[in-house]
């Protein structure tokens, strides 16, 4: 990778745009919803003066479709959303993991359910992390909790997209699109747009047979067949899963808490390290891979565990499918519609903590 | 083989796929699948095209025509086609959907590719009937018309009126051509290849979006012979969907 010397300030936002185009994505189609219009807004110039194309669809359904579209392509596409927004992109994903097209969607999660609210929240986990349309896949789930790192994954997403035939969902919240930080991008070298695309529809030449996307399997054991070879590509993403783990070697309580969340717990923990008190942050990178052999192994060190979440408790599955056979894990609920800071969560880490 | 020599006048364009139909005796589906694969060899576009199928009973198209395609969900074609056509610009794209497909569940995308003026190419078979299904109403079911969810015949006031798509897309700004054609009849075949020949050619000049809807027989859906559902076409559906080309902007003076 090559490293630009420049700092620059961005929101999330447009960190993620700009990411995209680092990663040579060549269209993108969106559809305003807050709080994710920054992306939308940005490649409606920089996408085209970097040579792509950009569209504001009918719907978040249409911009959905328009991403199958390209992605079963083989070229580079990205759309963004929020909440209820997802909930309309679900019919094309399930058909994007089923067809096995490559695609970048971002989601910048908002209160819920129904219209909620524009505030940050992360009611989405299950939605993103367990397919949010009908039939049994996963996707790829990123859980970026600063904005360097959600310039960063942006990038990886793209590759991860297209090494494995998947749509890769960024999964972001109102806090991280909004807020503003410094960051350095950096361009990754060679992108090799053509690579790997011997499935992709792109006209057919007379030196090869014609190329079919679909999803649709009605041989008798043809579905059964391509639900095992689904299932075996998520099953090899475990070696992908990736955690930061802070304080966590002497730490007697580890949190756990992904994204904006994560970010805020780290707060809390600096400050509990000042006191002299053992605690720690677990905060997943991957939703989906989960990385639960990292997680077991702080179980097996008979280490405790407080889950903290912006909703009622959903990663917390996850966590206790990790730690089973040797923990639980106690949860703090943040309600959707609130605004966390770190001093909130200082009393229930306390409790925990002192509940030995 | 045959030693007599005989010259051979008609045959299976390169296009089409050499197989038996799956589709129903007296189905137009055929019909319009050839008629692409002509042109698709005659205007030499084999090694561009970009197919965009759709659901319903012609979800099979790929299975017919020898190009590169993309399966879109339920009547999502034209948003799907216009991803392909926007990545790929260069390319031949088309999508090929049913009544039930374009105007009931996709209008919104059908309207706004259309509006957009996305340079794809829109292939409509107006039945009149949801086929695969089983036979319910469709948007461009006809007053009075039974079928399964209109047992009684479908009725204005409850059920509102057969929508006319290809007036209400020649209404719209992006449109480079809109017709309608039928293909009940050898006369009426010949000027619907005519309709799709010129569609084609807009994309392919990148004039703008072409749309061509096909009256085409569902014998099993109607319950009649193929020979009946020819004769329906004549009596009771070209009077409400008239044919003939309702928009072409080189008459016009193109799209500004």
């Amino acid at each position: 990778m090559t490293k630009k010397a420049e700092r620059i300030f961005v929101k999330g936002n447009e960190a993620i745009a700009r990411g995209a185009l680092a990663a040579k994505c060549k269209c993108f189609f969106g559809y305003p919803i807050t709080p994710q219009n920054d992306i939308p807004e940005f490649m409606s110039s920089e996408m085209i003066k970097a040579g792509g194309d950009f569209v504001q669809a009918e719907s978040e359904v249409a911009a959905a479709n328009m991403l199958l579209g390209a992605g079963a392509s083989g070229v580079r596409a990205m759309t963004s959303s929020s909440s209820p927004g997802m909930s309309l992109k679900q019919e094309a994903i399930s058909y994007m993991a089923g067809s096995e097209i490559p695609a970048v969607i971002v989601n910048m999660n908002r209160g819920g359910p129904g219209l909620g609210d524009i505030g940050p929240a992360q009611g989405d986990y299950y939605q993103s992390t367990r397919g949010g349309g009908h039939g049994d896949y996963r996707h790829f789930t990123f859980g970026p909790g600063t904005v360097q790192e959600a310039y960063d994954l942006t990038i990886r997403a793209f590759d991860i997209a297209f090494e494995h035939r998947t749509p890769v969902l960024i999964l972001g919240d109102a806090i991280l699109g909004q807020m503003k930080e410094p960051i350095t991008p950096w361009e990754p070298e060679d992108v090799d747009e053509e690579a790997g695309r011997d499935w992709a529809i792109t006209g057919k030449t007379a030196d090869r047979e014609k190329r079919l996307v679909k999803s649709l399997f009605l041989q008798e054991g043809e579905l059964a067949e391509q639900n095992k070879h689904l299932q075996a590509k998520y099953d090899s993403w475990i070696d992908l899963a990736e955690a930061e783990q802070f304080e966590t070697e002497d730490a007697e309580l580890v949190i756990c808490a992904y994204g904006s969340i994560g970010r805020i717990a780290k707060s809390a923990v600096r400050k509990f390290r000042k006191q002299g008190k053992k605690v720690g942050l677990f905060r997943p990178i991957t939703l989906y891979p989960y990385p639960s052999a990292e997680l077991k192994a702080l179980a097996e060190q008979g280490k405790r565990f407080l889950t903290i979440e912006h909703n009622l408790g959903q990663m917390l599955d996850d966590v206790r499918l990790a730690i089973r056979t040797i923990a639980d894990s106690d949860f703090y609920p943040i309600y959707p519609g609130n605004l966390p800071t770190p001093d909130e969560l200082e009393e229930p880490i306390l409790k925990c903590l002192e509940g030995k | 083989m045959s030693d007599m020599n005989e010259k051979l006048v008609f045959d299976r364009p390169e296009s089409i796929i050499d197989r038996p139909t799956h589709y129903c005796p007296g189905c137009h589906h055929g019909i319009a699948h050839r008629l692409v694969g002509e042109l698709i060899d005659e205007m030499n576009l084999a090694e561009k095209t970009l197919m965009t199928a759709s659901i319903g009973c012609s979800v099979f198209i790929y299975n017919y025509l020898n190009v590169d395609a993309v399966e879109a969900p339920h009547g999502r074609a034209p948003a799907v086609a216009t991803g392909v056509k926007r990545s790929r610009p260069d390319n031949f794209v088309f999508t090929y959907q049913g009544d039930g497909d374009l105007a009931s569940i996709g209008m919104a995308e059908i309207m706004h590719a259309a509006n957009r003026g996305e340079k794809i190419s829109v292939v409509f078979i107006n039945n009149t009937v949801y086929g695969m299904t089983g036979g319910q109403m469709a948007p461009t079911t006809l007053i009075g018309q039974m079928t399964t969810t209109t047992p009684g015949g479908r009725c204005q006031t409850h059920e509102g009126s057969p929508i006319r798509m290809t007036e209400i897309i020649a209404s719209l700004g992006g449109v480079a051509f809109a017709a309608r054609g039928s293909l009940d009849s050898v006369a009426n075949i010949r000027k619907a290849k005519k309709y799709l020949k010129k569609a084609f050619e807009f994309q392919v000049n990148g004039t703008g979006f072409g749309f061509v809807e096909l009256l085409s027989g569902c014998p099993t859906n109607w319950k009649m012979t193929p020979l009946q559902a020819n004769e329906r076409i004549q009596k009771e559906m070209i009077p409400y969907f008239p044919l003939g080309i309702f928009k072409d902007v080189s008459e016009e003076g193109g799209i500004c």
